[in-house]
C-alpha cells in the first residue's frame, strides 16, 4: 500500500512537471488557471498545518505540537531560516513531551 | 529574453555558487522530510524513493502528513493532496520550456528538477541573458537534487535509529514545516484570505468527514478566489 502510494504520487508529479514542459501554453497560460494553481499551494498548506497541529484521527485536541507550531510562528516573525523553524518547533514539543 | 549573449565566467561562477549554496540549505530541510517520512512508517528506502521519484518537497510532506496510510482512502488523499500541490510545476516548467529548449533525455531530466528553486534561480537571471538561466537552473537544480536525497536518507535513518518521534518533537516538526513552506507566500490580501478560508474549513470538517477529505476540500478555496478575481487583472 505504501510502495503504491509512493509510486502513484511520484509519476503523477512526474506528469504534471513533465506535461508544462512539453505542452503547447494555450490551456496551462490562461490566466485562471493561473491564478488557481499559484493560490492552490496557500490553500492546502493552511489545510494541512490545522490537520497537522490539532487533528488526530477526526478529533481536534490541542497537545504539544500547538505549543510548538506557536513557536514557529514566533521564530518566523522574526525572519529565521527555514531549518531554524522546524528545529524551534520540534524542541519546543521534544521539552513539553519530557516534562 | 531571447538574447544568446555570452556568459562571462565570474558571473557564471556567482551564478553557481548562489545555486549551490541554496540547494544545501534546501537539501538540509529534507532531514526533517527523512524522518517526518519515517514516522509515518515509511522505510528508508520509501522516503528515499519519494526524494528521488517525487522531488517536490510540498508533495512528499502530503503524502506523509495523512499518517500511516494503512487503507485506500488514505492512500487516495495522500496522492490526491500530493497531485493539488504538484500543479504548480506544471506552470514552472510551462515557464521554463522555451528557456531551455530541451528535446528527449535532457526533457525529462529538466522536467523532474523542475521546482520552487530552480525555477527561481533561473528567472532571477533573466537580465544576463539565455544561457544564465540555463545555468542557473541545471545548477540548482542537480543541487538540490543530491542534497535533498542525501539528506532525505540521513533524516530516515536516523529518525528510524533514535525511536518515538514524538519524544523529539517530530510531531510539531511536520506543521511547522508545512508553516514554513506556507509563510512566503502569503502576501497580499488574497492569499491570506485563501489561507484563512482553508484553515477554517479544516477545522470545521475535520470531526464530521474521514480523515484527509478536509484538506482535500479545502482546495476549494483557491478554486474559488482564482475563478472570482476573472476582472482584476
Amino acid at each position: 500500500m505504501i510502495w503504491a502510494t509512493v509510486l502513484i504520487s511520484s509519476l503523477g508529479c512526474f506528469l504534471l512537471k513533465y506535461a508544462g514542459m512539453a505542452m503547447p501554453d494555450a490551456w496551462l497560460s490562461s490566466p485562471r488557471v493561473q491564478r488557481i494553481a499559484n493560490l492552490m499551494p496557500v490553500a492546502l498548506l493552511s489545510a494541512l498545518v490545522i490537520a497537522q497541529t490539532f487533528g488526530v484521527g477526526q478529533t481536534l485536541v490541542l497537545d504539544a505540537r500547538a505549543a510548538g507550531v506557536a513557536v514557529a510562528i514566533v521564530v518566523l516573525l522574526l525572519r529565521a531560516p527555514f531549518p531554524v523553524v522546524v528545529v524551534a518547533a520540534a524542541a519546543t514539543s521534544a521539552l513539553l513531551h519530557r516534562l | 529574453m531571447n538574447q544568446e549573449v555570452e556568459l562571462p565566467d565570474n558571473e557564471r561562477r556567482r551564478i553557481t555558487r548562489d545555486g549551490v549554496s541554496l540547494a544545501f540549505t534546501v537539501g538540509l530541510y529534507g532531514t526533517a522530510f527523512g524522518a517526518a517520512a519515517s514516522s509515518s512508517g515509511l522505510s528508508p528506502w520509501q522516503a528515499l524513493a519519494l526524494s528521488a521519484l517525487l522531488f517536490s518537497g510540498a508533495s512528499q510532506f502530503a503524502v506523509v502528513g495523512v499518517g500511516v496510510i494503512t487503507s485506500w482512502p488514505l492512500a487516495v488523499t495522500a496522492i490526491t493532496g500530493a497531485l493539488l500541490l504538484g500543479t504548480r510545476n506544471a506552470l514552472y516548467g510551462l515557464r521554463m520550456a522555451p528557456i531551455l529548449q530541451v528535446r528527449g533525455l535532457r526533457r525529462v531530466a529538466a522536467a523532474q528538477i523542475t521546482i520552487d528553486e530552480s525555477t527561481g534561480v533561473a528567472i532571477s537571471q533573466e537580465h544576463l541573458g539565455l544561457p544564465a538561466m540555463r545555468h542557473g537552473f541545471w545548477v540548482t537544480g542537480l543541487g538540490v537534487y543530491v542534497f535533498w536525497n542525501s539528506f532525505t536518507l540521513l533524516g530516515a535513518l536516523g529518525a528510524d535509529a533514535l525511536g518515538d518521534p514524538a519524544q523529539f518533537g517530530l510531531d510539531a516538526a511536520v506543521p511547522a514545516a508545512f508553516l514554513g513552506l506556507l509563510w512566503p507566500r502569503l502576501k497580499g490580501r488574497t492569499p491570506w484570505a485563501v489561507g484563512m478560508a482553508a484553515a477554517i474549513t479544516v477545522l470545521i470538517l475535520l470531526p464530521h468527514a474521514p480523515v484527509g477529505v478536509p484538506v482535500i476540500t479545502s482546495a476549494l478555496a483557491a478554486v474559488i478566489a482564482g475563478w472570482k478575481n476573472g476582472g482584476a487583472k
